[in-house]
């Protein structure tokens, strides 16, 4: 399964790669590597070029003159804080919750149901599934599943989780909800790939010396499956923060649930205020630079890929 | 004890449903009997699997999305199984950097490409469009493509190459021979996931395409005013095809190890 490279560690790599750097390597390695300094180092330098720019003095819509605006910072973060917060507010949560619907269910299919190949690639390919099917659509399908009117609003109101003239969607519950639904596939996948290979002989030693369930969980389970819990958020955590479709007026979310992704998009391709919408870009990047290199820092970088 | 397997059984089973649920949604509501806006069920009906082209330019969007996601996925293959193979069998000066660099995209958040991009284009006085679009793809592809062929070149083993080297086999032969046809399931597998990921792209796509639109950006368009239940056509036909191919995959496969298991 290709996403189940996500959380290999790459075992085989040292004792495979004992061959010198030539003419070879570099015809393997260049024509990758120029490309992504063109295409996706160089775009990040563009980014932060145009996050300093300054306003054309004739005053056009979307003229800029290079500069060091460095007011433009200042600027976004005192106007967008509450969308900067929202964010990782957001992330944090669907992510927490992601983690917590997964768990259970790669614990299941890859520690109980070794040994039935066919049953377990069957649900690993139903995890998968909904990579199969539009996002846009799925993310539109829960917003009329989930609508006033609907029977699942009707019981809700019914038993007064919301009141008569509470709506679901639109509010911040909706946008988490949605988040948490797009990503669990991100979050099953690399924890399902790290306890599908775990030597299960470790939790009969522990049941053995009479460890009970949950201290068998917390002393071998979880720690063994932590590379997995760590790419598992790491895939969670940045791709939401950085979403925004989820929270847009037109699916999950209204005017008072935007995240940094729906400024960026409003200031670059509505507003042609691009000074704007790169600065925030790049924040956003500086703080998912951090928390990389935190990872980088335990891990190295042989687990990233 | 006896009780616990059972209810993460059934738990496990829920989840995937609750997985399932917007799937099935969207399946269902390809059928519905609705003129305008599709979201309150009015009749079975297949008319909108045999007329998915009247509505709008969704034919247009499609053939453009399948157009990007194949070209992309040609270069993003090539580009990526060059990298994977260097990655693995050679050791080399700045492996950490290269790693990192791959990482990279994969860990930016594709708001910040897709404004990255567009930001360069704009600068470098670049019109967006067709070509664009299908950098943008490659870009955010390349690095899909090396995780998941370097996972196929690290289960090959050395001693293959170097009985094809013993044999007088040149450099070229044992590549096309040996090494290629063994990678080949690799290949095969980050290429669909390449074009899945170009496939289903919005953000990138909509901060570089420009006028062109693709299958995703036909529906981000339309849901302000509801998405026609062509658009629902579109996807469950390609949600099906691709379902089969998978399901066909893995069970050949689980069926070749059950057969190899009864011979040894």
């Amino acid at each position: 399964m290709a996403f189940a490279a996500f959380g290999s560690a790459p075992a085989a790599a040292s004792s495979t790669s004992s061959r010198k750097s030539g003419p070879i390597v570099l015809a393997l390695l260049l024509p990758g590597l120029i490309y992504l300094g063109l295409f996706f180092l160089t775009p990040l330098f563009s980014l932060i070029i145009t996050s300093l720019e300054s306003p054309d003095p004739s005053g056009a819509i979307g003229a800029y003159l290079y500069g060091f605006e460095w007011q433009n910072y200042v600027n976004v973060i005192t106007d967008y804080l509450p969308q900067i917060l929202r964010s990782f507010l957001y992330a944090f949560l669907a992510t927490f919750f992601a983690l917590l619907i997964s768990y259970p269910l790669a614990y299941f299919i890859g520690v109980k149901l070794r040994g039935r190949g066919l049953i377990q690639r069957l649900m690993v390919t139903l995890v998968i599934a909904p990579f199969f099917i539009s996002f846009l659509l799925r993310t539109i399908a829960w917003k009329q599943i989930l609508s006033e009117g609907g029977p699942i609003m009707e019981w809700v109101h019914s038993v007064g989780l919301l009141g008569p003239s509470q709506y679901f969607i639109g509010t911040p519950a909706a946008v988490v909800f949605g988040l948490t639904y797009n990503f669990i596939p991100f979050m099953t996948l690399p924890l399902y790939t790290t306890l599908e290979r775990f030597d299960i002989r470790l939790l009969e030693a522990g049941a053995d010396l009479y460890a009970s369930p949950a201290k068998i969980f917390r002393k071998i389970t979880f720690p063994i499956s932590m590379p997995g819990v760590i790419s598992g958020t790491l895939l969670t955590f940045i791709p939401i923060a950085g979403d925004y479709v989820n929270a847009s007026r037109d699916f999950l979310g209204s005017s008072k649930t935007s995240m940094i992704g729906n400024m960026v998009e409003a200031d670059f391709l509505q507003n042609l205020r691009y000074p704007s919408a790169s600065a925030l870009s790049v924040l956003l990047m500086a703080v998912i630079l951090v928390i990389v290199s935190i990872y980088v820092k335990r891990s190295g970088t042989e687990d990233l890929l | 004890m006896k009780r616990r397997p059972f209810g993460l059984a059934t738990y496990s089973v829920l989840a995937l449903v609750f997985l399932l649920i917007p799937i099935v949604y969207t399946i269902a509501f390809s059928f519905n009997d609705s003129t305008r806006s599709n979201t309150v069920w009015e009749g079975f009906t297949i008319s909108h699997w045999l007329n998915v082209c009247n509505t709008g330019n969704i034919c247009e969007a499609l053939g453009n999305s399948i157009l990007i996601g194949a070209v992309s996925t040609v270069i993003a293959t090539i580009l990526g199984t060059a990298l994977a193979i260097a990655l693995v069998r050679y050791s080399f000066k700045f492996r950490s950097g290269v790693n990192l660099l791959l990482f990279l995209p994969m860990a930016t958040p594709e708001v910040v490409l897709g404004a990255g991009l567009a930001a360069f284009f704009f600068n470098a006085g670049f019109a967006s469009g067709l070509v664009t679009t299908i950098i943008a793809h490659v870009m955010f592809c390349l690095s899909f493509v090396v995780v998941t062929v370097k996972a196929r070149v690290q289960t090959l083993d050395p001693v293959l190459e170097e009985a094809g080297r013993d044999l007088y086999a040149n450099p070229r032969q044992v590549f096309w021979r040996i090494t290629f046809p063994l990678l080949l399931p690799g290949i095969i597998a980050a290429a669909l996931l390449s074009f899945a990921l170009s496939f289903d792209d919005f953000i990138i796509t909509y901060f570089n395409s420009g006028s062109v639109t693709t299958f995703p950006k036909f529906i981000y368009v339309a849901a302000s005013r509801g998405v026609p239940a062509e658009a629902n056509v579109v996807a469950s036909g390609v949600f099906l095809l691709a379902i089969v191919v998978v399901l066909v995959t893995q069970i050949t496969g689980a069926l070749k190890r059950s057969r190899l298991q009864k011979v040894q």
